[in-house]
């Protein structure tokens, strides 16, 4: 049996349980499939899976989940401790006892995609699918394929929404599960929020998430995108995020991935009206033997369009990291800026890192640059630091720190900076901690 | 306060230290001269740990223990606390957080507890203001984009907030203008105390017209091979290592 067939045939007995659903969703559904089928799993001959093999997740055999149990206590233990909208789903069902919206505004909507499918499917029948097609990737084909639950976030004109939106994605141990979430979002003109997605699970699981979310930006809106990855070690996680951006919108993507086994992340944005501003930042943190695979590209598809790019991996053990960030202009796309750094710390000798960047430019009128840097920890800086009193294992911890510093600093939200931090540098002891120094000094200023 | 017995230390298989006897009292200043190449540098870098030398011979004592025993970061919780010829640069690591960091380090190796904010920026910023450095520098990365002599300026200021007992001082006046020498001189003078001890390694007298020092000591070949007072350092900048070399041989 090929290794599509199998996907296939659990397709096929979803699709009998299902019912009465439009049958533009069964079209799509279908092509997903078709499209699925005929790609097959990307090998390493492809030059987009170089250095990711995904035989783990093609060899797979994944049941679909059919409740979204989890108890409160547990749920409260690992998921961010921030006042925000949220919607959870467990292993890719949707849980409205672990999910609040109750006080959304009007002009701003966050539901799930099979309530947004149930009440108003014509809404949701233009957008989806509009930026991520079943030709882009075999993961997206197959996430067509499969796709019934995710969530939809519309905002309407001009609101700027307070309180983040947090989707939250959890992944349960026991029977190998797959998740095909659907993310689409449609920010209106002048519209600001700040969209976090995070993956957290039981320490045991190893289940596959195949996510694909599409988020367009209309004239002037601003996004701040969190994607806080911090899936169990054993859990396979592959996601496609297509920005597509406006005149005058911001988006800025803030890429932390901790946890997967094997972990894709396709992050694309469109650049197509003037004034338009991207920003990626990105940091990876691998240990044990963890695959990281980050693809960036920013298609700077109009004249005077922004991109900002900053991506900081960091492995240790056996871990492989890949990097492939691509900046591409197209034909007469003047004054545009597009800037590029990844820079990697290799924790120890046997931990890898592929890095490829990419510039493509059809303009002659354009500021670029592009760097990549691999190196380990300063010796002498550790040295310097023991000769301060500083233990060893703390002195790598903050050198670590310090190295994640350029993006982390970025991370407005405490709640997931202090989540990296634990990640990236352990518990550092209370005395390391700088807090009330701000404070202090201002106030000796006064 | 610090007895170094006859130690021997190799660097690279190549013997540096050939026997250095050298014992340094609370309420002391020494200077340790001599010629490139003599060995210097070995001395206050085994005393502070630093990898690569191997001690073959001999000890060193600090109030009793053996610093040899001891981990980098324990000598310096001791009060043993070395200022770098070339001070590292830490991209990435503010200096207040290396302030607080160490002195936090060092108080809770004594079972003391954190030193409450508001009392540490006041400590740092009087160290600051006496060290004619700007407030600025507290926010900026460890001694990144440091001029020479603000670089020097930095290692003192960390002596003035981490109150070691025993200062080691490499070659604190090299590079500096004879302005910034000035300013290191005062932070140096400022420790001196009954209850601390400092040992400054340097190549030319002029750092001790400022700093005056009450024992002199002279290092060739990785031996003291003549100790004075500091008259000492004047007869050396008028006759040089030379003179007493061949007094040696």
């Amino acid at each position: 049996m090929s290794d599509t067939q199998t996907f296939l045939d659990t397709l096929a007995t979803r699709s009998q349980q299902r019912a009465g659903e439009p049958t533009w969703i069964a079209a799509r559904r279908q092509a997903g499939a078709a499209r699925f089928d005929a790609m097959g799993f990307p090998t390493r001959r492809d030059e987009e899976w170089k250095y990711t093999d995904v035989r783990a997740i093609a060899k797979g055999n994944f049941a679909l989940a059919d409740n979204a149990e989890f108890s409160q206590a547990q749920a409260a233990a690992i998921t961010l401790p921030i006042d925000a909208y949220r919607l959870t789903f467990v292993d890719g069902v949707f849980s409205a006892a672990l999910s609040d919206v109750d006080a959304l505004p009007d002009s701003v909507q966050v539901m799930p995609l099979s309530k947004a499918l149930t009440d108003n499917h014509e809404a949701v029948g233009g957008p989806l699918g509009r930026l991520t097609g079943v030709d882009f990737s075999t993961f997206a084909a197959l996430n067509t394929a499969f796709m019934e639950e995710g969530a939809v976030v519309r905002i309407a004109p001009g609101t700027v929404v307070e309180k983040p939106i947090l989707l939250q994605f959890l992944s349960r141990a026991g029977t190998p599960v797959m998740s095909h979430p659907r993310i689409l979002v449609e920010a209106a003109g002048r519209s600001e929020a700040t969209l976090i997605e995070h993956y957290v699970g039981e320490a045991d699981a190893a289940n596959f998430t195949n996510v694909v979310a599409e988020l367009m930006l209309d004239r002037g809106a601003i996004l701040n995108h969190y994607k806080l990855q911090e899936a169990p070690i054993g859990d396979l996680h592959v996601a496609s995020i297509h920005v597509e951006q406006n005149r005058d919108s911001r988006y800025t993507s803030y890429n932390l991935n901790l946890g997967g086994a094997l972990v894709r992340n396709d992050l694309i944005s469109d650049l197509n009206g003037q004034g338009a501003e991207t920003n990626f930042y990105g940091l990876f943190f691998g240990q044990g033997r963890q695959h990281v695979d980050n693809h960036t590209k920013v298609n700077h598809n109009a004249p005077l369009t922004f991109s900002n790019e900053n991506y900081k991996g960091i492995l240790d053990d056996r871990a492989h990291g890949v990097f492939n960030g691509k900046v591409y202009v197209k034909r007469d796309s003047q004054k545009i800026e597009g800037f590029q750094s990844n820079q990697n710390l290799l924790l120890s000798d046997r931990a890898q890192i592929d890095a490829k960047p990419e510039l493509e430019i059809y303009a002659d009128d354009v500021k670029c640059s592009h760097g990549t840097t691999t190196g380990q920890l300063d010796e002498d800086a550790i040295y310097a630091l023991r000769t301060r009193g500083i233990d060893e294992a703390t002195a790598r911890g903050l050198l670590t720190l310090a190295f994640a510093g350029e993006v982390l600093e970025q991370v407005a939200l405490d709640a997931i900076a202090e989540r990296v931090e634990l990640a990236v540098a352990g518990k550092l002891p209370e005395r390391f901690n700088l807090a009330g120094l701000v404070e202090a000094a201002a106030a000796l200023n006064d | 306060m610090l007895q170094v017995n006859d130690l021997h230390v190799t660097v690279e298989g190549k013997e540096i230290l050939k026997g250095l006897t050298l014992t340094i009292n609370a309420g002391e200043v020494h200077a340790i001269m001599g010629p490139n190449g003599a060995g210097k540098s070995t001395l206050s870098a085994v005393i502070a740990g630093k990898d690569g030398y191997e001690v073959t011979q001999g000890s060193i004592t600090f109030e009793g223990q053996d610093v040899l025993e001891m981990e980098i970061e324990e000598r310096a919780q001791a009060g043993l606390l070395l200022g770098f010829q070339y001070p590292v640069e830490i991209p990435g690591v503010k200096n207040i957080y290396l302030l607080k960091s160490a002195l936090n380090a060092q108080r809770a190796a004594r079972g003391e507890g954190e030193m409450p904010a508001p009392e540490f920026m006041k400590l740092v910023k009087e160290k600051l203001g006496f060290m004619k450095m700007d407030a600025s520098f507290l926010q900026r990365a460890v001694n990144e984009g440091f001029s020479g002599g603000e670089k020097k300026r930095n290692e003192i200021l960390q002596m003035l907030v981490l109150q070691p007992k025993l200062a080691m001082l490499d070659e604190i006046d090299s590079g500096l203008d004879i302005d910034a020498m000035k300013v290191v001189a005062d932070g140096v003078n400022s420790l001196r105390a009954e209850e601390r001890a400092i040992l400054l390694v340097t190549h030319y007298q002029r750092l001790l017209d400022y700093i005056v020092p009450d024992k002199v000591h002279v290092l060739v070949d990785g031996r003291i091979v003549k100790t004075g007072d500091a008259e000492l350092a004047k007869e050396l900048e008028a006759n040089g290592y030379e003179g007493i070399e061949e007094s040696v041989a």
